[in-house]
């Protein structure tokens, strides 16, 4: 057969040798292409077999589903999970102390800020701007009346009060149409600034009229959803005029203020900010006036956040070529207008990873209010494990809660992948 | 034709920008000047109201609290003559010796798995992308707490039936025993051989640099440097008498008497701390190594090296430029998270000066201070020797 001859162009096409396709290809290639990889392989298919068996068998197979105590579960086993741990203090881990007849009040907000957020997540779906206005200019108000009820504001004690509100309301809605009117961008701005913030008062106290439940019931998941929403909706904005104010060259004491509170911030552990928002904070305010623990602690948070946000921020007008900035003064366009329309569009986009991970890391760095004595989700969970019914099962609430933060942060790092590859317009090469 | 540009009397002044800045400063110096003002009165009330003395005059009030257990005891701290400023000091020893130990292991375990993440072997790849992923997305407290209360509380042995090494190193719930060398007489010597073993293989390897350079021979320098760094210190080992004995930890009634002790919160800090950061690492390692283009792989192979040391001379020094800063960062993020310690006891600075003496002394504004200056130190540091590594390894271009 060796002996054969094809003309030239007519021999026929052989198909590959079978070591280099199908799953014998595929397995020589990925897993058995060299000498150590081979050793490779087969140690870590010897791991897997030492640990998953038993990780499956603990968490599905051998575990005990119901079952009010751990004495109940482990009267049936104790090679498996005790899933009614979990089953029995979901409202805890969820709510924490919050009246449990009002569990429908976080469900709702939970619920609107789901469905607020759909159109501002996948830009496909319309309505995106109008959900963000509601995001950012609502929904705040409407989450503190419905988590806790009417505010109890001093100014407002009596029927007086509510009617000057009313009043400046009214007023500031009328200057600001007098300014839309004649275009006037400052009139138009005090007059809805002034109806903006007295309709909020007025919205406070009313607060849907629902009963008054106190922060310091508020805990579990809802408290660290909380925390982590709200210092992140604060550190944004703040961390970009942060950023901007340390990428000034023209304002050398503003930005020395800015460098020091960065630096300063980023350069110790937020359980020191903590602390200092705990212990401190008390300290600097005048007598009598007081913010509660949660409020203590997201505030110390969100500047915590701010400092790392306005890094990252940094980053991204580094990024921007000089050429964006002198056209921006090209078309005469004001400092304002310049930031908005020029430059932040541009350096916000190349840093949407590095935003999303801080948001990650801050969402994480929830879990340190446990220290200052809340009851965030991980603490919950650890509190119900001193219940002598629930004791013992450490491993439960600790994989739930894992459980629960992974599936979260990861969400959150692929979106941010989504979104990078979605607002890629096609610079690179 | 030269064009006069005259600053246009149409101008409002309050339209200048160099005006508007010096007004916008003027008005921001105020506010923060008000702010300080109004922070520093309140304070000074609010001590006065709650019979604080402000000043760091508690530090040499004697503490009275034992921070930890008896057996890990580094700087002599004794619960009845000792201040707070000892409490201080022993808080950051023990903040140092976590961070210290925590970077070399995280350092180990980052670089393993970031260059695991890069194996053509899928199941290799795929393992350390589950750790990755998996420990950069669950909180830290949690891990801490984990690897305390459910691996090491839950898991290990109680005192009496500890787990050993060789009868020398002891692992139960509680701590860590394992043997305190004592120095003999002649302990310098071999000491003092040590060291001449070291400063002999810098000049050996400078000189065979040198001769290959001159004569293009190469000398084994790796194998010879073994044999100095090893053989050396052994010989004198052996002439000297063995001069060092080791205090080895006995089990009289219910606990290990001898030898060193490390507490059981330790080992779960470390755990914790080695694996969250290693994480982290290993991801700035992958991206260290990706970023070094296979031209360069290409290139020194086309002159003739091999593999081993196209790793070792072309793309391991051109990662490390890109490696470095990220990891000195997460070096720094490392010694910040040990300060979590206080959630298993684990003491250090927060744990016993910035929580004990704090609740002890009520003093919160110096303590507090006192506690930030420490970590703003650190970083300090740090980042002066990152800005010194960047300059020294940065690209040198015409």
């Amino acid at each position: 057969m060796a002996d054969r001859t094809y003309e030239i162009g007519s021999h026929p096409d052989l198909p590959p040798p079978v070591s280099e396709t199908g799953v014998i290809g595929w397995l020589k290639h990925n897993l058995f292409s060299t000498w150590y990889n081979s050793l490779g392989t087969i140690f870590i298919l010897y791991l897997l077999y030492l640990a998953l068996p038993p990780l499956v068998d603990w968490t599905l197979l051998s575990a005990v589903w119901g079952g009010n105590s751990n004495q109940e579960c482990w009267a049936v086993t104790r090679e498996g999970a005790c899933w009614g741990f979990i089953d029995n203090r979901f409202s805890f881990l969820m709510y924490g102390f919050y009246d449990s007849d009002a569990y429908w009040r976080p469900n709702l907000v939970g619920i609107i800020f789901i469905l607020a957020m759909i159109p501002v997540l996948f830009r496909s779906i319309p309505g995106g701007n109008v959900a963000a206005v509601f995001l950012i200019f609502v929904f705040p108000w409407i989450t503190v009346s419905m988590l806790y009820g009417p505010v109890n504001m001093t100014t407002m004690g009596s029927s007086v009060g509510v009617t000057i509100y009313s009043l400046v309301l009214l007023a500031g809605l009328g200057l600001g149409w007098h300014g839309r009117k004649n275009l006037n961008l400052l009139l138009m701005g005090i007059g809805f600034g002034v109806a903006y913030f007295c309709a909020i008062a007025l919205f406070l106290r009313w607060g849907f009229g629902l009963k008054v439940i106190g922060t310091d019931k508020f805990g579990g998941l809802m408290l660290t959803l909380i925390l982590a929403t709200v210092s992140i909706g604060v550190s944004m904005p703040l961390g970009i005029v942060l950023a901007l104010g340390r990428q000034n060259q023209k304002m050398p004491i503003v930005r020395t203020l800015c460098i020091g509170f960065i630096e300063l911030v980023r350069a110790v552990p937020l359980i020191t900010v903590l602390f200092m928002a705990q212990f401190m904070l008390p300290l600097f305010l005048p007598e009598g006036v007081d913010f509660d623990n949660i409020v203590r602690a997201l505030v110390g948070m969100s500047l915590f956040a701010a400092a790392y946000m306005a890094e990252v921020v940094r980053g991204g007008l580094q990024a921007i070529g000089k050429g964006q900035y002198e056209a921006a003064d090209a078309l005469g366009l004001n400092y304002f207008l310049k930031m908005r329309f020029i430059i932040m569009p541009q350096a916000l986009k190349i840093v949407i990873p590095g935003i999303v991970s801080t948001f990650i890391g801050l969402f994480k760095d929830t879990t340190l209010v446990l220290i200052i004595g809340l009851f965030d989700f991980l603490q919950t969970g650890v509190s119900s494990l001193a219940d002598t019914k629930w004791n013992g099962l450490e491993h439960e609430a600790y994989f739930f809660i894992g459980l629960v933060f992974f599936v979260l942060c990861f969400g959150m790092s692929r979106y941010s992948m989504y979104l990078e590859k979605k607002l890629d317009t096609g610079y690179k090469r | 034709m030269a064009v006069e540009v005259e600053s246009s009397p149409r101008t409002h002044w309050w339209n200048d920008e160099r005006i508007r800045a010096i007004l916008v400063q003027v008005l921001v110096v105020g506010l923060f000047a008000g702010f300080i003002w109004f922070i520093v009165d309140n304070t000074a009330i609010n001590m006065e109201k709650r019979g604080l003395k402000a000043g760091f005059g508690f530090m040499d009030d004697i503490a009275g609290f034992q921070p930890t257990s008896p057996g890990f005891n580094i700087t002599n701290f004794d619960v009845n003559i000792s201040t707070h400023s000892e409490v201080f000091f022993l808080g950051l020893v023990n903040t140092l010796m976590i961070a210290a130990v925590g970077i070399v292991l995280a350092t180990i375990v980052g670089f393993v798995f970031g260059v695991m993440r890069l194996s053509d072997n899928i199941l290799i790849k795929f393992v350390a992308a589950v750790y990755v992923e998996g420990t950069r997305n669950i909180p830290l407290l949690l891990q801490i707490l984990a690897w305390y209360l459910g691996v090491i509380l839950a898991v290990f042995p109680a005192v009496r039936k500890s787990w050993d090494w060789g009868e020398v190193i002891f692992f139960n719930n509680r701590y860590i025993a394992f043997p305190s060398p004592i120095p003999q007489s002649g302990f310098w010597i071999f000491m003092a051989s040590v060291a001449i073993a070291i400063v002999a293989v810098v000049f050996l390897r400078r000189w065979a640099h040198q001769r290959q350079d001159a004569t293009g021979q190469q000398f084994p320098v790796f194998w010879a440097s073994v044999a100095i760094l090893i053989g050396l210190p052994t010989v004198v080992w052996f002439i000297t008498g063995q001069p060092l004995a080791w205090d080895v930890p006995e089990l009289k009634g219910f606990n290990y008497r001898g030898g060193g002790q490390l507490p059981a919160s330790f080992l779960g800090m470390l755990f914790a701390l080695t694996f969250y950061t290693g994480a982290f690492i290993a991801e700035n390692v992958r991206a260290g190594i990706q970023s070094v283009s296979h031209g360069q792989t290409e290139a020194a192979y086309a002159v003739g090296l091999r593999p081993g040391t196209t790793t070792r001379l072309i793309i391991i020094p051109q990662a490390l430029r890109v490696i470095v800063p990220p990891v000195t960062s997460q070096y720094l993020n490392l010694t910040k998270n040990s300060s979590l310690a206080i959630a298993i006891g684990y003491p250090d600075l927060v744990n016993i000066f910035t929580g004990i003496s704090l609740n002890q002394t009520g003093n919160a504004v110096e303590i507090i201070l006192m506690t930030m200056l420490v970590y703003l130190t650190i970083s300090l540091l740090i980042s002066a020797y990152m800005n010194w590594y960047n300059k020294r390894v940065a690209l040198v271009e015409r």
